[in-house]
């Protein structure tokens, strides 16, 4: 991969600058309903901060002090396979660029 | 509710674009605002490809041009056929686009700290770093918002929280957005050096360009890439839309990658340095997201209200926000004045924006999003016209052909046909 393109997805986030609310994530998955509906899957593909993982036994993983806060996991989700807000005030990523 | 039950005269939700100028010219007009915005300072939660179609601004801002802090005077204009093996632009540059200037590049991180400069300047009390969790009702006003435990009145309330709209939806005045009227941008800022950057793109002075692109960029997904120019870095991206990323199998990051890396594109990054990976959510959905901007007490602006516009050409939302602000603050204006601050009152806020460019412009490109459906214009129209330009260009000792038998030929190796590839151009007559 190009070098300009800063390596993996997680490298990248590394240079960016973030408040993390420690202890306190944004995101809550529903694991029954990811998995019965497909979102699961879903989510891991469509998050382009790779919030989202897949374990060997099928739950999915959230990396929530990653997120972009974009708001893309909650227009796809199924209902009720998702419950996501905005971190506190202050809290989360800061763009530097934008 | 009596006269003096409130702290504000206005409290404005979101330091972007719109909020920011709708704070700005309410204040101005005498008005007590509050700003406030989740993130530490605002601009920190935003971002944007970046063209900003700036006259909106130099009406507000006489001096905007000379003080603002932007990149780069947009003075070149690309559209762009990316194929896997070919790229065709349609490259254009007029020294008219830089006088009067007619579009500048931003970054809105450095961008929307200035505006809301400008919003304290006039008068405005800016709050970041504070989440409006909640909007207060009586009867069927809405009187004030809800932060934590706080609760801070008014008189009216500006909703310019963006595009995913939450304080609407979750007040239940809007609905939640169907995933075809929304797409993801996902991009990347690399800084190349202010020398680079001219060397590379063929600019001069603060001159710059704006490359849209339709095809491989996208592998196939509805949506586009765009390459900005800024001062000594390149803004690039692609842009996607859910339900067809949903349907198409692809994972956001890697069609982000793919069009970066792809050899047309790869020499005008090599050798940079990321600034920044980031993405954000786009209305794409056009006219048809415009409903239910108004209730008592409360107004929906900017990309809350789906105010933005992708015709392919250009994808425009910042000048639609500050438009939609102006006209806002119009209302809100008058409804103070007046007293008058039930839905019917603010209603003045609807007309005030049909009648500017904003309402006029969404009229116009209402069609835009159902043309951008058609699924040939992210392959098969950019690999029509590669064939084409193939056959003229490729002088390889066969006798030459005209261009029209040239441009047959390409076509009957291509899956279009003759028919459709009327209908599409219809469309587009009809819809761009
Ligand atoms: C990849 C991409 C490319 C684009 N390219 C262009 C382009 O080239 N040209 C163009 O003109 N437009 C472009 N757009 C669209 C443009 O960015 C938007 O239309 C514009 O930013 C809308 O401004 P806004 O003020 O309505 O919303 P935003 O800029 O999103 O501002 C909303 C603000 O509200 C704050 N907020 C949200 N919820 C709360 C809350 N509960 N409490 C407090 N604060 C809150 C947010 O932090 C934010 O500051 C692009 C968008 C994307 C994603
Ligand atoms: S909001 Fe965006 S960045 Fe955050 S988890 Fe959802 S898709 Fe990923």
């Amino acid at each position: 991969m190009a070098d300009y393109i800063g390596g993996t997805v997680n490298e990248r986030l590394a240079r960016n600058v973030y408040e993390v609310d420690e202890g306190n994530s944004h995101i809550e998955v529903n694991q029954e309903i990811a998995r019965r509906t497909g979102t699961g899957k879903l989510l891991v593909r469509v998050c382009p901060a790779h919030v989202y993982s897949e374990e060997p036994d099928g739950t999915i993983s959230v990396e929530y002090a990653a997120c972009l806060e974009c708001g893309t996991c909650l227009a796809v989700a199924a209902p009720g396979a998702l419950k996501w807000h905005y971190p506190e005030g202050a809290m989360g990523i800061m763009y530097r660029e934008g | 509710m009596s006269d003096d039950n409130y702290d504000f005269d206005v409290i404005v939700i979101g330091g972007g674009v719109a909020g920011s100028v709708s704070a700005y010219l309410l204040a101005r007009a005498g008005h007590e605002v509050l700003l406030i915005e989740r993130g530490v300072e605002p601009g920190t939660k935003n971002l944007s490809g970046g063209v900003f179609y700036c006259r909106v601004m130099q009406q507000i801002f006489p001096d905007f041009l000379a003080v603002a802090p932007i990149e780069r005077r947009i003075t070149r204009n690309a559209l762009s056929f990316l194929n896997p093996t070919s790229f065709v632009n349609v490259d254009y540059w007029d020294a008219r686009l830089a006088d009067p200037v007619n579009a500048v590049t931003v970054l809105r991180a450095k961008f929307d700290p200035w505006l809301a400069e400008q919003c304290e300047a006039a008068g405005v009390t800016v709050m970041p770093g504070v989440k409006v969790d909640a909007l207060i009702t009586e009867g069927d006003q809405y009187v004030g918002v809800r932060a934590g435990e706080d609760e801070l009145r008014c008189r009216v309330i500006v909703a310019a929280d963006g595009a995913n709209s939450f304080i609407s939806q979750n007040a239940g005045i809007r609905d939640p957005e169907p995933t075809h009227n929304l797409a993801v941008g996902v991009k990347s800022v690399i800084r190349l050096g202010e020398d680079e950057v001219r060397n590379r793109f063929n600019l001069t002075g603060d001159e710059g360009v704006a490359y849209a692109v339709v095809g491989d960029c996208t592998q196939s997904v509805a949506g586009g890439g765009f390459l900005y120019t800024n001062r000594d870095s390149v803004s690039i991206g692609v842009v996607l839309r859910l339900d067809d990323l949903a349907a198409k199998g692809r994972t956001s990051s890697d069609v982000h990658d793919h069009f970066l890396s792809h050899p047309a594109i790869k020499p005008f990054l090599e050798g940079g340095e990321l600034m920044e990976y980031g993405c954000h959510l786009v209305a794409e959905g056009g006219q048809k997201m415009q409903h239910d901007l108004v209730r008592g007490g409360l107004v929906v602006i900017g990309d809350a209200a789906g105010f933005t516009l992708n015709t392919g050409f250009t994808v425009r939302g910042m000048d639609l926000a500050a438009g939609s602000a102006q006209a806002a603050a119009t209302a809100i204006d008058k409804a103070l004045r007046s007293g008058d601050l039930s839905e019917a009152g603010l209603q003045e806020y609807v007309k005030q924006y049909e009648a500017s460019f904003v309402g006029k412009d969404m009229a116009t490109y209402a069609k835009a999003p159902e043309f951008l459906e058609t699924p040939e214009m992210y392959g098969q129209i950019g690999e029509l016209l590669a064939d084409v330009l193939h056959g003229v260009y490729n002088l390889d000792l066969t006798p030459r052909k005209r261009l029209l038998p040239t441009a047959m030929a390409a076509l009957k190796k291509s899956k279009l046909t003759i028919r459709r590839l009327i209908r599409i151009g219809l469309r587009a007559v009809r819809a761009l």
